[in-house]
């Protein structure tokens, strides 16, 4: 209140006129306190922290002393209600109500997202910790399990035959999925149509199959109609089914980024509807694409249930995807722990970490590529156009030299710069 | 004055009638719009096979077990006594307690990345939660197993001895005696659900904070002039304009938590009966009972497996649809305002 208060003690002009005429304020130097509307107050800082603490001590209290309450997420959960009473009352003591409910949904709000992270890390942490033992013996990556029994110690056997399974089955899926995703993203974006929007339609509903279905699907089409066997090509196809959707809906939102201005400018030239797909659009959306092939393929990489009716459990290594079962790691992770004997558990913990961190590779690849709109450049590519566009300048020019006379060297060095903020085309 | 010499141009143009303006593809735009086409019919025709397929394969078993399949608990397609009554009630179950945790949960942290975290903290959020969607299901299985289940049965015991006088929180034997030993509180639809719901979550988050971002900039900056606190501007203005993102995210979500199947498995012991105790030790799920059963299953099991994916698929497909409507319409909504 003080603030508001202070320009009207300080300008006794406006008091002497009452008259309803606007009137300059008198500019003197007496300005307020400027308002501070970021930080946190100091008290409210206060009152985060004293209620976080007392929360503690408060679940701590009836876990340890008053009731026979044990198990460390229901300290959590006392804790975490204890601390927003705590806080409530705490806030109330300086404000109003509305300001309460506004910061305890405040804290509502970042207690949920720090459920959700702590949740995420702790879950790949937890593999990653529990998967050490066995991923410090160097055989783990190399060899496989044909030799090893469920009994022997972690420095005999590996999942060599599932990793390379994971690569030949996802590998299958990508030369599947990539262009089939992607020409029907660009069917649904530049070609159009009514049955454009329907195949839309049935492509959001794909996105929602069951993994079990997929694979019951590829079992009843392939396996018994086809192939006879369970095999690492089948596996893929049920894996191409459960990533098609995911390419087509990501590939379709980069795709409908690029800007029409672009596609426009390439028809004004005279091309073809398929030069310019084929030179405008796919060019400025790659790094897009891209991004969406790779999630793509972090989520296919991951899909076991599919993989369970499909591809069969070996312990051996099977480089022929179309004979003879062929394990990946999600399967071989699930068929680890069911057995009982603790190492092959700790087998199972070190195939998941593998694919954990596997996932986690990909999704920081895909991360780095992509992140950048469509049209925008990394430095390497706002180089290589600065160049192109020097190049062409002297072409043209040298083409138009008998009717010009000046020289192009100023022109030349504004264009070197200039096509860094335009798109590429 | 440039306009006179036009119209004066125009009539003396010497063409009788004027041009066609439609122009004939040339060969190569033929052959991309074939490609497009075939690529758009091959995806449809994928999702079509699916269900013919699975109808095709579940026909015998449908023909033999007749309507009884929707109500009969017990699986047992070689004496013929067989239905998904108790696999779908499961099913439900677990997918009711993933929504009850995970609504809460993604529509905070929704809100927590539109409205109150700063730019680039939000767009680290956002990355964080992509990525936890792409963590996969197996793993979630693993930590369920391996360490949630241990650390969440004294909240189970906790919940049953406190709340038991709700007859799904209790947690009986045959005779209605309440059991407290920390083994009837294993393996149960309440543990599932909460793996299940962290599943979920991604899913559901991303779709809230997508409809959150549309609502409109005027009406937000209306209510703050008016002197609304932030969670009041939520109140008024976000919330109502989200609210077809809220109800369309939770079903996507709900699609998905019925689909669930690697971390059910891992989780559960398989019952087929229902079990209104969630508590208590044992449920089941239609993927569960596919994962399950489809190993040692005969012809004809098989085909009855079929049938239970039949459904699974007609459902997830009907919640989908209904889920895509609503969103799509109040996407449009939005923008229009």
């Amino acid at each position: 209140m003080s603030v508001i208060e202070s320009p009207a003690r300080s300008t006794p002009a406006h008091e002497q006129v009452p008259t309803a005429r606007t009137a300059i304020p008198v500019r003197d130097d007496a300005v307020g306190q400027r308002r501070d509307l970021r930080s946190v107050p100091l008290d409210d800082a206060f009152n985060v922290v004293g209620a976080i603490v007392a929360g503690i001590a408060v679940a701590t209290l009836l876990f340890g002393w008053l009731t026979p309450m044990t198990g460390f997420v229901g300290w959590l959960v006392v804790s975490f209600i204890a601390f927003l009473g705590i806080y409530a009352v705490l806030s109330s003591l300086r404000a109003d109500r509305l300001t309460v409910s506004e910061r305890i949904m405040t804290a509502l709000f970042y207690s949920a997202g720090a459920i959700l992270l702590s949740a995420l890390v702790f879950v790949l942490g937890f593999t990653v910790v529990r998967g050490v033992p066995a991923l410090i013996n160097p055989n783990f990556f190399v060899e496989t399990m044909k030799l090893a029994g469920p009994l022997d110690p972690l420095s005999v056997g590996g999942i060599a035959h599932a990793i390379v399974g994971t690569l030949i089955q996802i590998s299958i899926a990508l030369v599947i999925t990539i262009p089939l995703g992607i020409t029907t993203a660009v069917f649904l974006n530049e070609v159009g149509g009514r049955f454009a929007r329907f195949v839309r339609t049935i492509s959001d509903a794909m996105t929602a199959l069951p993994s079990i279905v997929a694979g019951l699907f590829i079992y009843a089409a392939i396996v018994t109609l086809v192939t006879h066997q369970r095999s690492g090509f089948a596996a893929a196809l049920a894996i191409s089914v459960m990533m098609l959707p995911i390419i087509i809906r990501a590939s379709d939102v980069v795709l409908r980024l690029v800007p029409n201005n672009l596609r426009e400018a390439s028809y004004a030239l005279g091309t073809t509807r398929w030069r310019t797909v084929w030179n405008v659009v796919l060019p400025t959306s790659r790094s897009g694409l891209v991004t969406a092939v790779i999630l793509g393929t972090a989520r296919g990489i991951g899909e076991t249930s599919p993989v369970l009716l499909t591809s069969g459990v070996t312990a051996e290594m099977n480089l022929n995807p179309f004979s003879g079962p062929m394990i990946s790691l999600p399967l071989q992770v699930f068929d680890f722990v069911k057995s009982p004997e603790p190492h092959m558990i700790a087998r199972g913990f070190g195939a998941a970490a593998t694919l954990v961190l596997l996932v986690l590779a990909l999704f920081l690849i895909a991360r780095l590529i992509g992140g950048r709109g469509p049209g925008q450049l990394s430095d390497r590519q706002r180089r290589a156009t600065a160049a192109a566009s020097v190049r062409d300048l002297r072409r043209i020019e040298g083409a138009a030299r008998p009717f010009r006379s000046e020289p192009a060297t100023t022109s030349v060095s504004t264009y070197t710069t200039d096509p860094s903020e335009e798109s590429p085309s | 004055m440039s306009t006179e010499s036009v119209t004066e141009v125009i009539p003396a143009a010497p063409s009788p009638r004027p041009r066609s303006l439609v122009s004939r593809p040339v060969q190569a735009d033929r052959v991309f719009r074939t490609v497009c086409y075939a690529a758009g019919g091959i995806t449809v025709a994928i999702m079509l096979a699916v269900g013919v397929f699975l109808s095709g394969r579940a026909g015998e078993a449908l023909a033999r077990s007749g309507p009884a399949f929707l109500w009969t608990q017990e699986w047992s397609p070689e004496t013929g006594e067989f239905g998904i009554a108790a696999v779908l009630f499961g099913t439900v179950t677990i997918a009711i307690i993933a929504l009850t945790i995970a609504v809460p949960l993604s529509l905070s942290t929704a809100l927590l990345i539109s409205e109150v975290v700063p730019g680039s903290v939000r767009s680290l959020l956002i990355s964080l939660v992509d990525l936890m969607a792409a963590v996969p299901s197996v793993v979630f299985g693993l930590w369920g197993v391996f360490f949630l289940q241990a650390n969440v049965i004294p909240v189970s015991q906790w919940i049953s001895t406190y709340f038991g006088w709700i007859p799904i929180f209790a947690v009986t034997d045959d005779t209605g005696a309440r059991i407290t030993d920390a083994g009837a509180f294993t393996s149960s639809a309440f543990i599932a659900g909460i793996v299940v719901s962290l599943m979920i979550v991604p899913t559901q988050t991303s779709v809230m904070r997508e409809a959150f971002s549309q609502a409109p900039l005027g009406e937000r900056e209306g209510a703050l002039a008016l002197g609304s606190t932030r969670w009041g501007m939520i109140r008024t203005v976000v919330l109502p304009f989200g609210r077809g993102g809220i109800i369309g995210g939770t079903m996507l979500a709900l699609g998905r938590a019925l689909g669930e199947t690697i971390a059910v498995v891992m989780i559960i012991s398989p019952i087929f009966s229902v079990n209104w105790q969630v508590l208590k030790t044992g449920t089941n799920s239609v993927s569960a009972l596919i994962a399950l059963r489809y190993g040692e299953a005969s012809q004809f099991g098989l085909s009855a497996l079929m049938a239970a994916g039949l459904v699974l698929f007609i459902i997830t497909l009907i919640v989908n649809f209904t889920a895509s409507t609503i969103v799509a319409r109040s996407r449009s909504g939005a923008e229009s305002n």
